[in-house]
Formats: C-alpha cells, sequence, structure tokens
C-alpha cells in the first residue's frame, strides 16, 4: 500500500512543507486560529528565515521587502488578518513581486474561533490577484508551489485561501525535496514600485491585462480538472466543499477548480454544456455561483438557493439538499439537553481578578481579542464589547466623545501582544484626543490564546532568538500619558483601589497589570484548601468562575488537582475559610 | 487480519484530556495497516477546557474528514458528558467507550445548571453498545491521570482488527520517549480490560 509511504500531515504542516520545498527562504505571520502552526511549521525547516510580525499589516510588508529582494515568500494570516493587511495587498498588486509571494489566507467558516466568518475569496476579486483552493493536504502542499510559480510568470502576489477543515484536518501527504531559487537581487524601479499616482495610472491596465492572461492560464490549469460522471447535473466546487460533494453525489460530474479566480470561462460553459443542470456547492458566500451566473451558461444554475451560505456544509447537508436523499441518514441517536461546556480562563488565569474586579466597579469594558474575551461569559460577564483587534482602545474613546461623563465609568482592556498588533496607535489617538479614559493592559508575556507565541514585548523570536524586549510602561509614557501604573492582576483590594483611583483621577492612565500566563510559568505553589467549618456556603467565591471551585451542597470544594493556589478566592472569603495561601508563595512571580 | 471497507470515529473530551494525541495514534496505527486515513481536529477557542472532539476516518480512500452525523462506528469518550453530546454522531449499531469521570463545566459549577444524572444509563438505552470503563480507578490511570486517554485506545484497539505490533509502533511514534513507557502499560490495561468479542 501506498499509504506507509507518506506522512500524515495537517494543512497548515502540508503548506509549511510546501513552502519550504518550493525555496521560500522569508516567511512572516500573525498568529491566529486556523492558521498559526503554518509558521511555527515553517520556522523549523532549515534556509528559512520566519518571524511572527506585530500585525499582519506589517507581516506583509516585510514579505514585499524581501520578495523585491528576490526571495520567495510566504505570508500567513487569519481571515480577519487580511483586513489588516488589506492596505499593502491591494497596492502590491499594482507594483507585482520580484520573489514570488503568496499569501495564505485561513478562513473560519462556522466561527470555531473567530469573531466573522467573512468569506477571503473575495479579496482576490478585489485585488485582482489569482486564487488558489486546495482540498486537502497534499494539495496544500502542492498548491505552495504553484502559487509561487504563478506569482513569478504573471507578476503578481498570489492569495493561497484555505478552511479550518483544510487547515486542521490530517491527510497522507507525498513530501518531495527543497528546490534552492535563484535570489534576483533588487532593482530600481520607481514607474514600478512608486506608487504616485502617475505611476499608478501606467499600472492600472497592466493589472487587467494581467488578469486576462491569468484566466487563460486558469483554462488549461491542470488545477481545475473535470470529473467525468454519470448524472446530469454537474457539481461545480472548490475546497473542502470538493470533498463533501464526492462523498454525497458520487454520479455527479464535477468541475473542481483550484484555481478559482479569475474564473475559467470557457470550462465552464464547456462543462455547463455536457450537462442540463449546474450545482454550485461551495461554502459561505455564493461566490463562485454568482460569477457562473453572469456567464448565462444556458443551464440552471443552483447553488445558495439549496445551501447556506452561513456556517460549514456537512455530508448530510448535501445529501438532504442536493441529492434529495431522505433515506442517506439514519435517524440519530438523540441526547437529552445537555449543559454547555464553555472555554473558560484556566484555574490560576491572571485575568481572572481583573474582570472580578470590573465587575464590581460596575464599569463598561471594552475590549478586543485574546483569552480575556472569556471576561464576557459568566459568571465574570465583565468585558462589554469584542469586535476587532485592538478596538477596545478606540471604542472608548468613542464612548467618551458621545458622552463626557463616561471616562470616569469606563476602562478598555487590551491584551500585551494585541497592544502591539494594534493598540498603539489607538492610545495614541486617546492622548491627542485628550481622552480621561482608563486603559488596562494585560500583560501576560504572550500570545496565550493560539498557544503562547512570543512577540516583540518578551524579546524572543519564533525562531528563539534574543532581542531587546519592547517595554509597555515607557512605551506609553513616551506616548504621552502621563499616569502610568503596573499592578499585580492576583491583588483585588489594590488594583480595585488603583482603578477607583485613576477612574476618577479626571486623565488618561494607563494601568498594566503584570503576571505571565499560568500555563507559561506555573507558581509552585501548593493547592488551597476550604474549612467546612469556616464555610458557609454563601457562594461569593463561585463569583469568581474558577474551574477548581465548585459547591459540595454544605460548602465550597476546591479541586485540588488543578487549583494553582493563586489565592484569589482567599480575598474573596468573607469568612477566612479558603486556606493553604501564603503571599509569599502565591504572590511571587 | 480480516480487511475493514471503513471505520468511523469521534474521539470527544474536555479541552487538555489528550484529544489530539489520541487521535494521532490512532490515524497511524490505520496508515501502518495501509489504509487511507483524514482526521478533522479542533484547536484554538474550543481548547480552553472547552469540549473537544476530533474525527477520524479510515477506508480505502476517504473524502471528507468529518464523520457524518449518525454515521459513526465508535465514540471513544473521556469523559461522560461528553460522550452524551456527541452521541447523535454514533451509528444506531455503534460502540461508546466512554471514561466514567465526570468534569463538571462552569455552568454546572456555579449551579447554573444541573450535570446530567445517569449519563452511562442513557448511553446504554441508546447506543448499540456502551464499554464503561473506570479508567481513573486502573493502572497505571490511577496515579497518572494523563494516560487515561492511552488506555482507551487499548480498549477500542482490541476492537479493531489492527495486530498489536502496529499499535505499539503507533504509541512509539507518537508519544515522546520519557512518557512511553507509562503509556504502554496503559494501553496493555485497556487491551486486556475486555475480552475479545
Amino acid at each position: 500500500m501506498t499509504a506507509t509511504s507518506r506522512k500524515l500531515m495537517s494543512g497548515n504542516e502540508a503548506i509549511a512543507r510546501g513552502a519550504y520545498e518550493a525555496g521560500v527562504t522569508v516567511a512572516t505571520a500573525y498568529p491566529g486560529t486556523p492558521s498559526t502552526e503554518i509558521l511555527e511549521q515553517l520556522s523549523r525547516y532549515p534556509g528559512v528565515r520566519a518571524d511572527w510580525a506585530p500585525n499582519e499589516k506589517v507581516a506583509l510588508e516585510v514579505g514585499i521587502g524581501a520578495s523585491l529582494a528576490g526571495a520567495r515568500v510566504l505570508v500567513a494570516m487569519k481571515h480577519v488578518g487580511v483586513n489588516v493587511a488589506a492596505d499593502p495587498l491591494l497596492t502590491l498588486s499594482y507594483t507585482g513581486v520580484g520573489g514570488g509571494l503568496v499569501l495564505v489566507s485561513t478562513d473560519d467558516p462556522g466561527m470555531h474561533s473567530s469573531q466573522n466568518e467573512q468569506d477571503n475569496r473575495h479579496y482576490a476579486r478585489l485585488a485582482k490577484i489569482p486564487l488558489l483552493e486546495p482540498a486537502d493536504s497534499q494539495e496544500a502542499l502542492n498548491f505552495v508551489s504553484a502559487a509561487l510559480e504563478l506569482s513569478e510568470r504573471f507578476d503578481t502576489p498570489v492569495l493561497l485561501r484555505t478552511t479550518t477543515r483544510i487547515s486542521h484536518s490530517r491527510s497522507l501527504v507525498k513530501t518531495g525535496e527543497r528546490r534552492e531559487q535563484e535570489r534576483i537581487p533588487f532593482q530600481k524601479n520607481p514607474a514600478k514600485y512608486v506608487m504616485l499616482p502617475a505611476f499608478a495610472r501606467q499600472r492600472r491596465p497592466l493589472v487587467d491585462k494581467r488578469l486576462e492572461a491569468l484566466r487563460r492560464e486558469a483554462e488549461s490549469s491542470p488545477l481545475n480538472q473535470i470529473e467525468e460522471g454519470r448524472s446530469r447535473r454537474g457539481v461545480i466546487c472548490s475546497g473542502m466543499a470538493y470533498q463533501y460533494v464526492k462523498e454525497a453525489l458520487p454520479e455527479a460530474p464535477v468541475l473542481k477548480l483550484g484555481f478559482s479566480h479569475p474564473l475559467p470561462e470557457k470550462l465552464i460553459l464547456d462543462f455547463a454544456a455536457s450537462v442540463e443542470e449546474l450545482i454550485v456547492v461551495e461554502e459561505l458566500d455564493p461566490f463562485l455561483e454568482e460569477q457562473i451566473r453572469a456567464l448565462q451558461p444556458g443551464v440552471p444554475v443552483r447553488g445558495k438557493e439549496l445551501l447556506p451560505a452561513a456556517g460549514e456544509l456537512a455530508v448530510p447537508l448535501l445529501r438532504e439538499q442536493v441529492a434529495g436523499d431522505e433515506a442517506a441518514g439514519t435517524e440519530p441517536l438523540c441526547a437529552e439537553e445537555l449543559p454547555p461546556r464553555p472555554p473558560l480562563l484556566c484555574p490560576g488565569c491572571p485575568h481572572r481578578g481583573v474582570f472580578y474586579v470590573l465587575k464590581r466597579l460596575k464599569v463598561t469594558v471594552p475590549g478586543d481579542i485574546g483569552c480575556y474575551t472569556l471576561g464576557a461569559l459568566p459568571p465574570l460577564e465583565a468585558l462589554d464589547t469584542c469586535i476587532c483587534m485592538g478596538s477596545g482602545l478606540g471604542i472608548a474613546a468613542g464612548m467618551e466623545r458621545a458622552d463626557p461623563a463616561a471616562a470616569g465609568k469606563t476602562v478598555a482592556v487590551i491584551g500585551d501582544s494585541t497592544f502591539f498588533h494594534s493598540g498603539i496607535t489607538a492610545l495614541i489617538d486617546l492622548v491627542y484626543s485628550g481622552s480621561k479614559t482608563t486603559v488596562l493592559i494585560l500583560d501576560n508575556r504572550t500570545t496565550a490564546m493560539t498557544g503562547h507565541q512570543d512577540h516583540p514585548g518578551t524579546g524572543v523570536t519564533l525562531q528563539g532568538m534574543e532581542r531587546p524586549p519592547v517595554e509597555l510602561e515607557p512605551l506609553c509614557r513616551a506616548i504621552g500619558v502621563r499616569r502610568v501604573f503596573t499592578a499585580d492582576p492576583l491583588q483585588l483590594r489594590e488594583l480595585e483601589a488603583l482603578l477607583k483611583a485613576e477612574l476618577n483621577a479626571g486623565e488618561l492612565s494607563v494601568i498594566i497589570t503584570e503576571r505571565p500566563c499560568t500555563l507559561l510559568e506555573r507558581a509552585p505553589a501548593a493547592p488551597l484548601t476550604v474549612d467546612p467549618h469556616r464555610c458557609n456556603d454563601c457562594g461569593l467565591c463561585l463569583e469568581l468562575g474558577c474551574p477548581a471551585l465548585s459547591r459540595s451542597g454544605e460548602s465550597a470544594l476546591i479541586d485540588g488537582s488543578i487549583c494553582t493556589g493563586c489565592g484569589l478566592c482567599v480575598q474573596v472569603c468573607r469568612r477566612k475559610a479558603i486556606t493553604g495561601f501564603s503571599a509569599k508563595e502565591g504572590g511571587e512571580d | 487480519m480480516a480487511k475493514i471497507d471503513r471505520i468511523d470515529l469521534l474521539i470527544a473530551g474536555v479541552g487538555g484530556q489528550g484529544t489530539l494525541l489520541t487521535g494521532r495514534i490512532i490515524a497511524a496505527a490505520a496508515q501502518a495497516e495501509g489504509y487511507d486515513v483524514k482526521t478533522a481536529e479542533t484547536h484554538g477557542m474550543a481548547q480552553r477546557g472547552g469540549s473537544v472532539v476530533i474525527h477520524v476516518r479510515i477506508a480505502g480512500e476517504v473524502r471528507a474528514p468529518l464523520v457524518p452525523q449518525g454515521e459513526a462506528d465508535f465514540l471513544l469518550a473521556f469523559e461522560t458528558l461528553e460522550a452524551l453530546r456527541f452521541l447523535p454522531w454514533l451509528s444506531p449499531a455503534g460502540t461508546v467507550i466512554v471514561n466514567c469521570q465526570e468534569i463538571k463545566p462552569l455552568p454546572v459549577l456555579t449551579g447554573a445548571c444541573d450535570y446530567p444524572e445517569g449519563a452511562v444509563e442513557t448511553l446504554k438505552n441508546s447506543a448499540g453498545r456502551v464499554i464503561p470503563v473506570e479508567a481513573m480507578k486502573l493502572e497505571p490511570v490511577c496515579s497518572q491521570p494523563r494516560t487515561a486517554n492511552v488506555l482507551l485506545v487499548g480498549i477500542l484497539a482490541r476492537l479493531l482488527p489492527f495486530p498489536e505490533e502496529t499499535w505499539q509502533k503507533a504509541l512509539a511514534e507518537q508519544i515522546p520517549p520519557r512518557h512511553l513507557t507509562i503509556n504502554r502499560r496503559a494501553f496493555t490495561t485497556g487491551w486486556t480490560h475486555q475480552p475479545r468479542p
């Protein structure tokens, strides 16, 4: 069997392998689920310089520089990261590249780990650049090479789009050897690389010409394949939808689009001529469907009238909605109404005490993306907004402008990695606009939610180099914030007193809470215990939302196997019923 | 050993229980036996103590990585509530292997909801076959709770047509050397837990 000679790889591992084999020498990214492992994996290959950037815009700009200097480049980000990088991307389309540049966008239909489920295939149309959509890990590997070759041949960045089910599914992959590429050094060419209006106007028609040339390429590209079938309904699909189609509709002729923008129009019309009806099966928006309909293929085109535009597709959905196959699904065994198991802040998490205090203060808390977004869930329920990376600070400023009294009742929260990503410019706005609000930077020394990536504040790079860490306190002072404080998020009374003082200060304040993520540096403190004679089962400690705390029916209970001895519950208990904590043990770094 | 057409299975648990590793061990064993295999994993937000599920599909040729609802041959559950949650994926003739451990989710800890009573009975009334395991009471899980997942793999392994050497090789491939000995013990406890059907 051939299976044994292949490797089981996730889509992300395969993308990294593909980049290595294609001779990529420079790779950049900002971590974000489901894209994070691409750079983590690529950083382990020899001959590749892989770095985390502070945000996706910088990641792409570094990628552009490396490409102009002749390197083959991979830049990776989650779907919403492309919004941040959209500014350089849309003009990079005009300048074109030096060495090949592939931008990987990992979309998240179903929002497993995201705040929206935008369909980033639209970016390929918007930027007028080619779009490749792999359907398994083998294609993920192969398509990176294909993307870099297209990029160099057609002088364009290429968008490689995956979804969570491609990036985080494992399938068998045949790997190859690395093919080193010759680097062609940067050559001065202002008409190509300096997008002054006069030069940009010269580039604009070339972008359209390139798009037509790419369309001709897509017509005959091996990435687009017609698979014969016996039914008269032909299916057009791309990405993971292809796998669902092959399983649910094994009889259907299929046009599989691996190279899905610009659309191979002639190929689609030829395929349409061989069937009586076209079904377009795609996750999220009717991206292909609307373009195919506009071609007037001469047969009915159906897609979103059968399948939802929201969420993920699945085999049973296709069987019911497209195959009309009622017998396909047996009656599923039904589970009763079950308590949900939402993700939660870990025992010992330094964010917990912060949100406990914020809830007590009854303040409005604009926030953003990170583990601390979980501060919105019961019982803490303290976080009030989450829109995008860095958004809390701007939102606090806006609330204050609409209602000047809001400044004394608002605390914007942001994590350390997120502050470097997009909080700094917002803090500059707070200084510049004369805001009197309070900002909390939750410094846990890592990018926690995506699995503990380093960032400029830790001073360690993805490949383990040590750099001078960017220090938050002097940075905030340099921006012009006069009231900058540090606090221990595990000392509830001190933190509350400081917050109260700063809310009433009548001036902009930044409080930096300093405590490493509990998964990063486990304090060797002993677990705490409840004295059942002192505990009156009031339930106050449960307001912390700590998974180590529960009720026995008569008193509070601490699960010693997960308690980290952080001591928050000791501080919350009014009857001194929780013991085993000494400030020295639990309170030191 | 008799060849199989297709095995679809779900591994359900709580973030941190080793579901990812379990999926990789089973996939490695299937691959070594010459099958095509695909898995779908849960990462990111779902891992912070939340509900986690891994799909593993084994066949001559696998298309979609996700097991359709109502079609899983096996549900390997490391916690009883999570077994109930993913029960709709099990086929009527399917087998549940469940660790009889209760990990209360936050809404239960804070008193907002109740943990379902008689979960194992509910499973028995709904599934073709249920193998409840008190893994936390068995060696070596009682002293090393993190090996519970591999003990359950041992029980599953006995029900699949792959030889023991294949499983031992898969364990060695997927588990770091310093944890291998204890996990081999857990696997053996599972392997010998049920008489061969």
